[in-house]
């Protein structure tokens, strides 16, 4: 074998040293890129939540001094976009559905979920539990539309011939559709976070001669108390946020809901149903992108209390 | 809802089926939009006209007539179905976006039916008991106002099924029934399409709703409507629609920018021939008048105030300035 000294352009060796010199002089040039595309992949999020806001802005702003009636848009429940008499632009009642549909879906949702993801984390053993995981995620992956329809046409007519009430699609109707929607992301995040609480916890717990309901009430609750609040919270966001499943189970009524069994209309299914008709640039148009904004507001206020919440919490745990 | 769906496969079928007949020369497409009561009288005017015009590629797509009537006022869409006329502002909004008059061409009649369940005892009701259950202010709330008695089974309530405010049979509804200067009782509940409201009013022992006739199945009781309390009840048949007897029935048509020419002319006088008219019968709604058949009417007898465009020509051709297009003047269309 020839030595390096003589050839040492023709040595494998020294080839090779070459190319991963090359490689290196390139990987030292693409580094700064791929750490500015990792960047820009981050500042996405930022920049797509400030586009879609500004975007609203843009078509519900130019309402401001065309004489449209805020107090009117929020105190009434007159909802007459298309009414030839007098057009009228309330959303009181929409808002009172939403709010409804929503607080009635996460009072099933949250106990069930998180009793499933106790029984899931803790109880649950071997193969079934597999399974069960399984399931739960596939139950996460239905459609809503398809939820939608079980509502419509399951649920319904179940609800009048039990309950007696005079119409199937409700504010219980939409309520349960929702809370089985929420469910699934309730136990799945519910879950991780039990699992998450390090096992010397429970060990310790046991040692002190506690029971499996001492140690999952007062030892893992209070230990992933954050991660089972993001749980429900993000169970209120696809609460709130749902629309094609309550535009068809809640029977779509614009008034507010003085029973379980009276049917209602949300913010975001009134988004869907109208703003195909409504011509750009038209008032019912521009009003319902106010309503996307007052949405944009009501997640806002939910998420940035969720921050809150949770960042006491820590501070309190820290103490 | 279903329809709904049917719709999207069968846009998405629309949009592809250029690519899979690439080799037979090249397809026009004619996108035609609107009212859900027609939807199906449109798909079955495309699976129709396909079979003898394979070259020409269909979309149909549904949303209300308020959806169709924005599209085409958008550029969207080439024919816009409507079960109600255009509105002055619409017109107006059509000009000046696609610099052309809206012409407007009868296709056939549909009887605004009203329906209840199967099982309620009700037979006949009158216009201004419909006013009253479904107007503002309206006395009517109750199932023992009307019948006497309350109903066998089902809550006593009157559930009242509307359509969305998309929808042209809820403008003509509250036109003809209310009165265009009253507005909907609010609290209604409102499904998302024709058939959706009779499927709801199916299982909604105490529901009561209006939609085309087309879209009665078993499950409901179509009822017959009188004018005026007292006066005989007429039932919504086809007969009693193109005579013009039953007090409810509306002109389908379909809306052009601007005097059609060309495929879109070529389908129009199709729809309006004997074979196009055939579909309309066949789906429970009341075809144009045999002797208006054709290229070369008005558009039914029941227009006289709106002029036909060009003199009705004696030669059968396809030419289109023998099509009858009827162009909209705003002051023809001001709700009686």
């Amino acid at each position: 074998m020839s030595t390096p000294q003589t050839a040492p352009t023709t040595s494998p060796r020294a080839a090779r040293h070459t190319f991963g010199a090359s490689m290196r002089w390139w990987a030292d040039r693409l580094e700064p890129l791929i750490e500015w595309l990792i960047r820009i992949c981050g500042w996405s999020a930022i920049l797509f939540v400030f586009a879609i806001f500004c975007f609203v802005c843009r078509e519900a702003l130019p309402l401001i001094g065309r004489g449209f009636d805020f107090s009117e848009f929020l105190t009434s429940t007159e909802w007459r976009p298309s009414s030839v008499v007098r057009p009228q632009y309330g959303i009181l009642a929409m808002l009172v559905g939403t709010v409804s549909v929503t607080t009635l879906a996460m009072l099933i949702a949250v106990p069930l979920g998180l009793g499933a993801a106790v029984y899931v984390s803790e109880f649950c053993q071997g193969r079934f539990r597999e399974v069960l995981k399984i399931v739960i995620e596939l139950l996460a992956a239905i459609p809503s539309v398809v939820w939608g329809f079980v509502g419509y046409m399951v649920i319904g007519p179940v609800l009048i011939n039990t309950t007696g009430a005079a119409v199937g699609v409700n504010l219980l109707n939409g309520g349960l559709i929702l809370a089985l929607m929420s469910v699934p992301i309730i136990v799945s995040v519910g879950e991780d976070a039990l699992k998450a609480v390090p096992d010397s916890y429970r060990e310790a717990a046991l040692a002190l001669g506690a029971s499996r309901w001492e140690i999952v009430y007062r030892v893992l609750f209070p230990a992933a108390k954050n991660g089972l609040l993001a749980a429900v919270l993000l169970g209120v966001g696809r609460a709130i946020g749902e629309t094609m499943a309550v535009l068809m189970a809640t029977g779509h009524a614009v008034q507010i809901p003085y029973s379980l069994l009276d049917p209602i209309r949300t913010l975001t299914a009134t988004i869907a149903s109208e703003l195909g008709e409504a011509v750009a640039g038209d008032a019912h148009y521009r009003v319902l992108f106010l309503i996307g904004l007052v949405l944009f507001a009501v997640t806002f206020a939910v998420n940035l209390t969720a921050d809150l919440v949770v960042k006491g919490i820590r501070h309190e745990h820290d103490r | 809802m279903e329809s709904r769906i049917r719709l999207i496969l069968l846009a998405a079928l629309g949009l592809l089926s250029p690519l899979g007949c690439g080799g037979e020369g090249p397809q026009t497409v004619i996108r035609v939009e609107g009212s859900d009561t027609m939807v199906n009288v449109a798909q079955a005017w495309a699976e129709q006209y396909r079979k003898t015009h394979p070259h020409i590629s269909l979309q149909v797509l549904g949303g209300g007539s308020g959806v169709g009537i924005a599209s085409l006022i958008d550029g969207n869409c080439d024919l816009a179905n409507t079960s109600r006329k255009m509105k002055e502002n619409e017109i107006a909004r059509a000009r000046a976006n696609r610099h052309g008059e809206p012409m407007e061409h009868v296709v056939g009649y549909d009887a605004l039916a009203v329906f209840v369940h199967k099982d309620n005892p009700l037979n006949e009701i009158s216009i201004e008991e419909l006013a009253e259950i479904y107007g503002e202010r309206g006395r009517i709330t109750t199932w023992s106002q009307l019948l006497g008695t309350s109903l066998p089974n089902g809550s006593d309530k009157i559930v009242r099924v509307n359509r969305q405010n998309s929808s042209g049979t809820y403008d003509y509804f509250r036109d003809v029934v209310l009165g265009a200067q009253r507005d909907f009782k609010l609290g209604s509940v409102d499904p998302s399409g024709s058939k959706d409201v009779v499927t709801l009013i199916s299982w909604t022992p105490s529901a009561i709703g209006y939609s085309g006739i087309g879209c009665r199945t078993d499950g409901v009781k179509v009822l017959a409507l009188a004018r005026c309390k007292g006066q005989p009840a007429i039932p919504p048949t086809v007969e009693n629609a193109q005579s013009g007897t039953y007090p409810i029935t509306r002109p389908l048509q379909i809306y052009t920018v601007g005097s059609p020419t060309g495929h879109i002319g070529e389908y129009l006088d199709w729809i309006r021939s004997t074979d196009g008219q055939k579909v309309v019968l066949a789906l429970g709604y009341a075809p144009i008048p045999e002797r208006n058949v054709g290229a070369r009417s008005t558009g039914g007898d029941r227009q006289p105030q709106q002029p036909a465009r060009e003199k009705p020509s004696t030669e059968p051709t396809r030419a289109t300035s023998t099509r009858s297009a009827i162009p909209v003047r705003a002051v023809a269309h001001k709700p009686q």
